[in-house]
């Protein structure tokens, strides 16, 4: 067999989640989750090609300033200047070079420039609050943005959702893709968010917490805080005889 | 040693200034000159209540019309430089969204065999805390008989996983995603 046909026929299953370890879709304090969730058992999949691959993503559609949000307008947006970096793992550890990480999020005033959100919190024409970057050849990743703010939602009466940046990775496989959101250490908010709340293990939740980092805060122009991203990898590593 | 993987959370109502602006929306997976056979696919997808999910965001990821993955994990030589085999785009007010693609060919099956042309779908959506897996298969395609995958789920759900063909425009295929109810679309355990 050549090599590309040894590869279709043994293939490397991935790391199945730990119980608790993901939200389920069901939480009931979220309550939207109420009639977006199934209800039926899922069908167990084994992994095929299918599930083992993903997209391949070059440069294009990158531009300059699409890993600096304080950069993308004529002037300088409000806020507090913030790095943000860290690197793409899979669970066994293997860095996940050249995968697209896309972020978005709230300004410094806790409002989206999306058309729905109402929150009555000044837009900033200086601040899109989108960007998008490739990790090197080492995972790595750095984006510089603004700390955005804590802002209201109708979930529960005087819901507030802990300020956070959403990410969107990739990974290696179609299964491996990964949508989460990035906290900031201790965030009073935390214990009232259900979407927080929603992952039951402690530990894994933790790992939505980026942490302060005195190496990356650059000294009179930003503060720096580091969030690692673990995705879902092969169980072992291929036997190679 | 295995490190947890970072747990998933919803992708919100306010996706769409990011991952699906005129750019970065991918309706066409396949333009007209890639080979296969052309696929103009609508996906709707709609709640517990049968309203239609106006905030969802649908990934698609296929294989060529040789069944072969553009991958580092299978074939690196694209059929064409504008083949990724990726596609994702927001849902509209009524729920819909739209594809324009090639009828995937078949994928093998590990160990040995072939499963039947399918495309995998990921849903995201606000009151979703981590996406869903579903397939879409092609109704009356006859390797769907011997599909290993449909051969897991229970027979009177396989039905959810067809798409079909709308019997006066051919080429063009319907799939209705149930999150929820007594339709509820088949999802994986992957």
């Amino acid at each position: 067999m050549d090599s590309l046909a040894q590869k279709k026929a043994a293939i490397q299953p991935y790391l199945r989640h730990q119980p608790g370890t993901q939200p389920s879709s069901l939480y009931e304090p979220y309550r939207a989750t109420v009639l977006r969730s199934p209800r039926k058992p899922l069908v167990y999949l084994p992994h095929t090609l299918s599930e083992v691959t993903g997209p391949v993503f070059g440069w294009e559609g990158i531009a300059q300033n699409d890993n600096d949000l304080t950069r993308q307008h004529g002037g300088e947006p409000l806020g507090e200047r913030i790095i943000v970096t860290g690197r793409v793992l899979e669970s066994n550890g293997r860095p996940v070079p050249n995968t697209l990480i896309e972020i978005w999020q709230a300004n410094s005033a806790g409002r989206y420039t999306h058309i729905k959100d109402q929150h009555p919190a000044p837009l900033d024409p200086n601040f899109s609050g989108t960007g998008r970057t490739l990790t090197d050849e080492h995972g790595a990743y750095r984006f510089v943005t603004i700390k955005p703010g804590p802002y209201p939602w109708l979930n529960h009466h005087n819901a507030w959702r802990p300020a956070h940046i959403h990410f969107s990775v990739f990974g290696r496989a179609f299964i491996s893709r990964l949508i989460t959101q990035m906290y900031f250490p201790g965030d009073p908010l935390f214990a009232f968010d259900p979407i927080f709340q929603s992952v039951p293990d402690e530990k894994a939740r933790q790992r939505m917490i980026s942490s302060f980092d005195l190496e990356t805060t650059q000294p009179q122009w930003a503060t720096g805080y580091r969030f690692d991203i673990v995705l879902r990898g092969p169980e072992a590593t291929p036997c190679k005889t | 040693m295995d490190h947890v993987p970072t747990p998933s959370q919803t992708v919100g109502p306010f996706f769409h200034f990011s991952l699906t602006t005129a750019e970065h929306c991918i309706g066409c997976i396949a333009g007209p000159l890639v080979p296969g056979e052309r696929v103009w696919l609508q996906c709707r997808v709609l709640d517990g209540e049968n309203v239609p999910v106006p905030d969802a965001m649908i990934e698609i990821w296929q294989a060529d019309a040789e069944g072969r993955y553009y991958s580092e994990a299978d074939s690196e030589n694209a059929v064409d430089p504008a083949w990724r085999g990726f596609g994702r785009m927001a849902t509209g007010e009524d729920g819909i969204c739209k594809f324009e693609t090639i009828k995937p060919g078949r994928v093998p099956w590990p160990g040995s065999g072939l499963q039947s042309p399918h495309l995998k779908v990921a849903i995201f959506a606000r009151g979703m805390l981590k996406q869903l897996f579903t397939r879409i298969y092609f109704a009356n395609d006859p390797a769907n008989q011997e599909d290993p995958v449909l051969q897991r789920v229970p027979q009177e759900r396989r039905e959810t996983l067809m798409a079909h063909m709308d019997a006066e425009r051919p080429g063009h295929w319907r799939f209705d995603v149930h999150l929820q109810g007594e339709l509820e679309t088949v999802f994986f355990d992957v």
